[in-house]
This record gives structure tokens, C-alpha cells and sequence, in this order.
């Protein structure tokens, strides 16, 4: 436990402290959002139309940004090896790490999210439900992109492939997200489709980190 | 006597040598009588007129693109718990005729849907499921050659195509949930309790076979491309170590 506790820290305090990165996905989602008019048109009653699933891929693209370092570098200076053989076992390590990603990653971007839901005149009624959609969602989005940063750790400038691998994976997790949202802003029940990506979800948070853990494996050996 | 004996590259390509000009006969008939068939024999549609030929192609090519996904995935399950190299070099060489594949099935589909729905693209169920299957083909590929040790590659590949399979499912049926579409119900099966008319249904399933045929032939040929490809490898590392 407390190895488990340790490894959080580090986690958090190397994402937290200068040069660590944990705000460049927020930044990320408030420059994608804040692209999407001069695409689409001021028009508020457009940008309502289009405000969830903005929000929702600007999530998912910002979610994205920070995962090729998330073993890659634990590797390139040896740490990834002694984390492999400490007692700790790789799975609980896939999992701290992932969810380390999401409390720095993921967590911000549901906080700011209502914010930007402002800006792109959301209908009121979604406000909720988009929050919590992506609060469901996001835990998915980290524990998927684990799978995907495992299978590249090896390879250099793998953050393009990264996303080839990953993207496809969030379909899912962006389907019943985004219908949940929307079907809050047309006045239909958002239940069936929140309580999907929430069993969506904990699958993926169950299963990701074996998954994680035997990719990492055929990489050291 | 299993079937293992086949999992020895050596005997592998003693076999598939053999077996290939027969297959490739095969293929060739099989697609020469049922394309031939189907375009000049079988009458036209009451409604669709001659377009409905290319149902002819469509059908068996999406066929396959799935096919040859689910032959990836136990190619890669062998490979994971067996470890025959065959196996692992079998299902990169599947990809490739798998994506293109779902290449065929997309645009003759677009080709189809232009005068009987009249849009060459919609995003029904079934055509975003396989615009996403066709992702997977890519990200399968790319990373196969994004890797550079041979045997860590089919070891990550495998994974990916394990998560990738449970993905494409899922996805498939989130597609649903997220929009009605516009393909007709099923209308093919062996039992044939529902299915399109005979008139149809014969020459489509001589080119179906037709296609499961040179899906065979093309994954053997490229196999033994592979094998071949990492014994050219192998020499040349021996030769520069010498």
C-alpha cells in the first residue's frame, strides 16, 4: 500500500512540479474550443448544436497530449526496469499511473468544462450531464491511453502512432458520452446512455491495467 | 499427425508451395463463374435495375474485411500462447488484404449508395463500423512496422489486435445506439430461412467463395513473402557478424 501510495506521489509531484506538464491538457482543450467558432460561425444557435461533442473531442485530444511520456520516459532513464522488479506488481503500477493521469489530465478538464460550455452557448439543461459524462468518461480515456503508451514505449516519436492506436479505442466512450450530454439539451433522459459509459468505463478501469501490464512486459523483456 | 506440423516454416512452405497454383485455379474459377454469373446472367432488380450488381462484390468484400480480422485475432491468440512464428508472420500478412478489403466493401458500397440512396456516404450503422474496422487495419499495420525487433512486434501486435478486437465490437454496437441507418436487415444466410432470391443467391455465393479463395491465396503468398523476408534477415545478420 504504501509503495502504491509512493508511487502516486511521485506521479503527481513529477506532473505538478515545473516542467511537469499537468497543465498543457487544459491549455490544450481552452485553445481547441476556442478554435471551434472561427470554424463553424459565432452564430450562437449553431454553436449549441455543436457544443457537446466539441467539448467532448477537445477532451479527448487533450487527453492524448500527455500520454506518449507516461512510460517512455520511466524507461529512457531506467526507472520503468526498477519499478518492474520492485515488489509492487506491474498491474497496480499501470493503474497508479493512469489514474495519476487522470487526476492531472482528465479532473481539470471536467472542472473547466461547464466554463467553455458557456462560451459555446450550451442549453442549460446539459450543464449536469455534460459535467458528468466526462467525469464518468475521462477515467476510461487515461486507462485506454495506458494500453496505447505500453505498446509504444519502445518506439521514438511514437506520439503519432499513439494516437492512430488510441483514438479508434475512444469511439466508444465518445458515443455514449456525447449522447448523453445531448440528449439532456433536447429534453430526452440521458440515463441509458451515462449509465452505458459508466459500466463502459469500469470495464476499461478493471481490465486496462492487465492489459498495460503485459504490454510493458513484452517490452522489457 | 496435427496440425501443428504445418506451425514448422519449413514444412509450411513445402505445403503451401504445393497448395498455392491450386488455389489460385480455384480462386480464379470461382470468381470468373460467380462474377460472371451475377453480371450477365442473373437478371436485374425490379427496383435497383443493374446496380444491384455490384452486390456481387460488396457483399463477399465486407465479408472478408471481417473475416480477415477474426483470422488476425486467432492467428495472434496462437502466436501469444503457441508461439509458431508462421502464425504471428500469417496474421501481418493478412492485414494488408484485410484493409483493402474493407477499402472494396467502402467504396463499392459509396459506388451503390450514390443512385439508390442517392449521397455516396451516410453515417449509417454499418458504414461507420466499418470506416472504424478499416482505423484498426491502420493501426494494426503501423505498428507492426513501427517495431523493430521481429518477435516484440508480434508480441505488441498481438495485444493490439486482442484490445483492437474487443474495440471493434464494442464500437460496433455503440454505432447503434447512436444512430438509425440505412442498409437493409440480414438477408443472406446458409439455413436460408431468410434471403435474397435464387436468382441471387447462387452466383453470390460462388463469388463469395470466390473471394474466401483469393483471401487464402493472398495470405499465403504474402506469408511466405514474410518467411522469406526474415530468413533474408537472419543470413544478413550472420553475414555481419562475421
Amino acid at each position: 500500500m504504501s509503495a502504491g501510495a509512493a508511487v502516486l506521489g511521485r506521479e503527481l509531484r513529477l506532473a505538478l512540479r515545473s516542467g511537469g506538464g499537468a497543465g498543457l491538457g487544459l491549455a490544450f482543450f481552452l485553445i481547441t474550443v476556442l478554435l471551434v467558432p472561427f470554424g463553424v460561425g459565432p452564430e450562437p444557435e449553431k454553436l449549441a448544436t455543436v457544443a457537446v461533442g466539441t467539448l467532448w473531442i477537445a477532451a479527448l485530444l487533450a487527453c492524448l497530449l500527455s500520454l506518449d511520456r507516461l512510460f517512455q520516459a520511466d524507461q529512457e532513464d531506467g526507472t520503468l526496469d526498477i519499478l518492474a522488479l520492485s515488489p509492487l506488481p506491474l498491474e497496480t503500477l499501470v493503474a497508479l499511473k493512469a489514474a495519476a493521469h487522470w487526476l492531472t489530465t482528465g479532473l481539470p478538464l471536467v472542472a473547466a468544462a461547464p466554463l467553455l460550455g458557456i462560451t459555446l452557448n450550451l442549453p442549460a439543461p446539459a450543464f449536469p450531464w455534460l459535467v458528468a459524462s466526462l467525469a464518468v468518461g475521462t477515467p476510461g480515456l487515461s486507462f485506454l491511453g495506458a494500453i496505447g503508451a505500453a505498446l509504444t514505449i519502445g518506439i521514438r516519436r511514437g506520439g503519432l502512432l499513439l494516437s492512430l492506436l488510441v483514438l479508434p479505442l475512444y469511439i466508444p466512450s465518445l458515443i455514449f458520452g456525447a449522447s448523453a450530454a445531448t440528449a439532456a439539451a433536447e429534453g430526452r433522459d440521458p440515463g441509458p446512455a451515462i449509465l452505458l459509459l459508466a459500466g463502459l468505463t469500469l470495464g476499461i478501469v478493471a481490465l486496462a491495467p492487465f492489459v498495460g501490464a503485459a504490454a510493458i512486459r513484452l517490452n522489457l523483456r | 499427425m496435427s496440425l501443428w506440423r504445418y506451425a514448422n516454416p519449413a514444412e509450411f512452405m513445402r505445403v503451401s508451395g504445393r497448395a498455392l497454383p491450386v488455389l489460385w485455379a480455384l480462386t480464379a474459377a470461382c470468381l470468373a463463374i460467380g462474377l460472371g454469373w451475377g453480371f450477365f446472367v442473373a437478371p436485374d432488380d425490379y427496383q435497383q435495375g443493374a446496380t444491384v450488381k455490384i452486390l456481387f462484390i460488396h457483399v463477399p468484400a465486407a465479408l472478408m474485411a471481417i473475416n480477415a480480422w477474426l483470422m488476425m485475432l486467432v492467428a495472434s491468440l496462437i502466436w501469444l500462447v503457441r508461439r509458431h512464428h508462421v502464425s504471428a508472420l500469417a496474421a501481418r500478412a493478412a492485414a494488408p488484404v484485410g484493409a483493402t478489403m474493407t477499402v472494396i466493401a467502402l467504396v463499392t458500397g459509396a459506388i451503390w449508395g450514390q443512385p439508390m440512396w442517392g449521397t455516396w456516404w451516410a453515417w449509417d450503422p454499418r458504414l461507420t463500423a466499418f470506416f472504424i474496422l478499416f482505423v484498426f487495419y491502420l493501426g494494426y499495420i503501423a505498428l507492426w512496422e513501427a517495431v523493430d525487433e521481429p518477435d516484440k512486434a508480434a508480441d505488441l501486435t498481438s495485444v493490439l489486435c486482442l484490445v483492437g478486437s474487443v474495440f471493434a465490437l464494442l464500437s460496433r454496437y455503440a454505432v447503434f445506439f447512436w444512430s438509425q441507418g440505412l442498409h437493409q436487415g440480414p438477408s443472406l444466410s446458409l439455413d436460408r430461412t431468410e434471403n435474397v432470391d435464387n436468382a441471387f443467391y447462387w452466383p453470390l455465393l460462388v463469388s463469395i467463395a470466390g473471394f474466401v479463395l483469393l483471401f487464402l491465396s493472398l495470405v499465403l503468398l504474402r506469408t511466405r513473402t514474410e518467411i522469406r523476408a526474415r530468413r533474408l534477415r537472419a543470413l544478413q545478420e550472420i553475414e555481419a557478424r562475421a
